[in-house]
Formats: structure tokens, C-alpha cells, sequence
């Protein structure tokens, strides 16, 4: 597909933001997003191993994949090499680099299996995106999944102080408040005509 | 005695309302009543048939192997599943998109192959998985069945509402910050009504 990268950036960051539009990887979105510095963590992780996953499996689908006709080993090869590779990252983190490894390291097992990252892998392999396209839309996608699980932590901070109804406290007062941010995000539906 | 395995799933531990996992899945394709049941089969086919065939080999695979053993033993029958719907049902696959191959990674499957059928009987696992897939195809197609109403006044597509109110339907049903609304709405009555809080 040819579309500018730009487009490509707004409308994984914004417009079809992965949590609040696509309803990609809302588990460890609902389990981590209880205090600020953990989300801002679990989020630079995110991007981290989503530029990885997506660079090393797009080579994989297109030059190996794709020319053998073995497309339908796209679901067990991705999840697997996206599995291992974090496995070797995390190895790698804790020997030589001590100080991000302790930023990140509790954070990258968590989302080795996580549906965001191999849905992304899957989308940009959907959209028929070039490599650069495929690198910016696992950016945007990863920051934009920071921007909300940071947004999101903050007012689920100050929800722990609310008078809330037993019935209501924990996770349906989470749902709701992502309702209403997410009917938000709906507003930047067409901004800069971004949309996939 | 066997059967509280089945029945377990259903209600007291149901995956979705109850344990909070799969939400994924049950948010985003939850959107008319027809999709949210091909999701839901889709869902329990694998479920139901990764826990035969994890519990079928359980004594020869090695503790230390197990994750990977499972993962390629679920994304075969997510493969299956994937190309099936791609032929017979291409609209439904059209709708339901990424979250088909995204079915090997939904934290039901994965769990209930380790928390269960790793460690009990081919019948007993069977159970397990159908009972959870009934509670979870339950609270999906419920999910899927409000929203096709509220949203656009049809039930499988057949208007049931009056034209008053299909002409002043709740359209935001149908978009994310409605499915999010509908299933805060749900687990409080569960709350309320199974956890007595």
C-alpha cells in the first residue's frame, strides 16, 4: 500500500490508537496501568520490542515466508521467533547493559506473548506496508500505546481517592474511565486525513 | 462430581467477567451479534481442542519445553481455524480481521493449557475447555447482542426495533468507548450479583 509515511505516523499514533481503537493488548493495559512510573516503564519497553519484533519478522515473511508459499506458518513462526528473541534481548540487557535492564527487565517477559506486539506484526503485514512504513507504524503504535497507558495511569491514580460504589470499585470504574477516554480519541477521527 | 469442571466455567470462573483475561477478543468483535458468535466458536474450537491434545501428551513432554510445545500445539488450531473462515466465511473474516491469528496469543487459552490441562485427564481437560469456552462465547455473544440492538436496533440483522428508535439509535454502541461503557456496566453487576460486593 502507498500512503505517506506521515498518515501512516497520525494514524497509528492517534487516530487508530492500538488500545483505545483497535482493542490490541488490553490486558497488561488494565493490569499495569495503576501508578505512573510503572506505565512510563511498561510503555518504553512496548516500543522497544515492537521496532524489534516488527524488523526482524518482516524480512522473515517477505524473503522466506512468502517466496516458499508457506504463508500459513506466519501465526506459529512469528510467535515463536518474537518469543525467543526477547529471551536473547533480555539476556543480552542483563550483561551488558546493567542499568536499562533494571528500566526494563521486569517488563520484557510480560510482553514477549502480549497481542499488541504480534498484532502489530500481523497489521503491517496486512496493509502490504514497505519497510519504512512498517518501522514508523511500529513506532507510532508503540507511543501511542505509551501516550495511553500513561494518561490513563494518571487518572486511575486519582480514582483510588474517589467515593466509588463497592459494586463499581477495581475494574469497572477502569472500564468506564476508558470509555470516556477513548470516546475522546474519537474526536481525532480524520485528523490530517490519517486513516488506514 | 467431574462436571463442577464444566460448570465452573460457565459462572464462578468465568474467564472474561470473573477472571479478567481475553478481554481483547470480547471488546473488539463484539460489535453485532453474529460476529461476536463466529468469534466465540472460533475462541472455543481452539480452546477446546489445545486442551485435548495438550492433556493427550502431557507425560511425554519435558516441564522445561512445555510453553513452546503448547504454543505450536495452539497455533496449529488458530491456523485451522484461520483458514476456514477465510473460505467459508470471508465476510465474517473481513469483520473479525487480526484477531483470528491473534486468538494464539488470548491469555484463556494459554492459561487454561498450563493452570489445567498440563496436569489432569483427557475427559477432565475436555470438560475444563468447554466449560470455559460456553462462559466465554456467553458473555461475548451477550456483549455482541446489547450492542447490535442499542447500536442499530437488529438482532442478527433482523429489526426487532421500532423505526422511532432505529432512526435515534445509540450509534456510539458500536464504537469502542460503548463496548468499553457495556462491559464496566456488566462486571458490576456480577460483582454485585456472584461476589457479593
Amino acid at each position: 500500500m502507498n500512503i505517506s509515511p506521515a498518515k501512516v505516523f497520525f494514524a497509528s499514533f492517534l487516530v487508530q490508537n492500538i488500545l483505545l481503537m483497535r482493542y490490541i493488548g488490553l490486558c497488561p493495559f488494565f493490569g499495569v496501568s495503576t501508578r505512573i512510573s510503572t506505565s512510563f516503564g511498561m510503555g518504553l519497553a512496548v516500543i522497544f520490542v515492537m521496532l524489534l519484533a516488527t524488523l526482524i519478522t518482516y524480512p522473515i515473511y517477505h524473503f522466506f515466508l512468502l517466496p516458499l508459499n508457506l504463508e500459513f506458518l506466519r501465526t506459529a513462526s512469528f510467535i515463536l521467533v518474537i518469543a525467543s528473541l526477547v529471551q536473547f534481548v533480555e539476556m543480552f540487557l542483563k550483561k551488558s547493559y546493567r542499568q536499562l535492564y533494571n528500566a526494563l527487565g521486569i517488563y520484557l517477559p510480560l510482553i514477549t506473548t502480549n497481542c499488541a506486539i504480534l498484532g502489530t506484526t500481523f497489521l503491517v503485514i496486512d496493509y502490504r506496508f514497505h519497510l519504512l512504513n512498517t518501522i514508523i507504524f511500529a513506532f507510532g503504535t508503540g507511543l501511542g500505546f505509551m501516550l495511553v497507558i500513561i494518561l490513563f495511569a494518571a487518572i486511575r491514580e486519582k480514582l483510588d481517592y474517589a467515593p466509588i460504589s463497592n459494586s463499581f470499585k477495581g475494574y469497572p470504574i477502569a472500564f468506564i474511565a476508558a470509555s470516556l477516554v477513548s470516546l475522546a480519541f474519537l474526536g481525532f477521527a480524520n485528523l490530517f486525513g490519517a486513516s488506514l | 462430581m467431574r462436571f463442577r469442571y464444566f460448570w465452573n466455567g460457565i459462572i464462578l470462573e468465568n474467564p472474561v467477567l470473573i477472571l479478567m483475561i481475553g478481554l481483547c477478543p470480547t471488546l473488539a468483535t463484539s460489535i453485532s451479534a453474529r460476529d461476536a458468535l463466529g468469534m466465540g466458536i472460533a475462541a472455543s474450537f481452539v480452546l477446546i481442542f489445545s486442551n485435548i491434545f495438550v492433556s493427550a501428551i502431557r507425560k511425554i513432554v519435558p516441564e522445561n519445553i512445555r510453553i513452546p510445545v503448547f504454543i505450536i500445539i495452539i497455533s496449529t488450531f488458530v491456523t485451522i481455524v484461520d483458514y476456514i473462515l477465510q473460505a467459508y466465511q470471508p465476510d465474517m473474516y473481513k469483520v473479525l480481521g487480526v484477531f483470528v491469528p491473534l486468538i494464539v496469543v488470548n491469555c484463556i487459552i494459554l492459561g487454561r493449557a498450563e493452570a489445567f490441562a498440563y496436569h489432569h485427564g483427557i475427559f477432565d481437560s475436555f470438560l475444563d475447555g468447554l466449560g470455559k469456552s460456553i462462559g466465554f462465547t456467553l458473555v461475548i455473544f451477550i456483549m455482541g447482542a446489547i450492542r447490535e440492538i442499542l447500536a442499530q436496533g437488529t438482532f442478527f440483522g433482523v429489526k426487532i426495533m421500532p423505526e422511532a428508535f432505529i432512526n435515534n439509535s445509540l450509534l456510539f454502541m458500536i464504537f469502542p468507548p460503548g463496548g468499553f461503557l457495556l462491559i464496566g456496566i456488566l462486571k458490576a453487576i456480577v460483582n454485585k450479583l456472584f461476589l457479593n460486593r
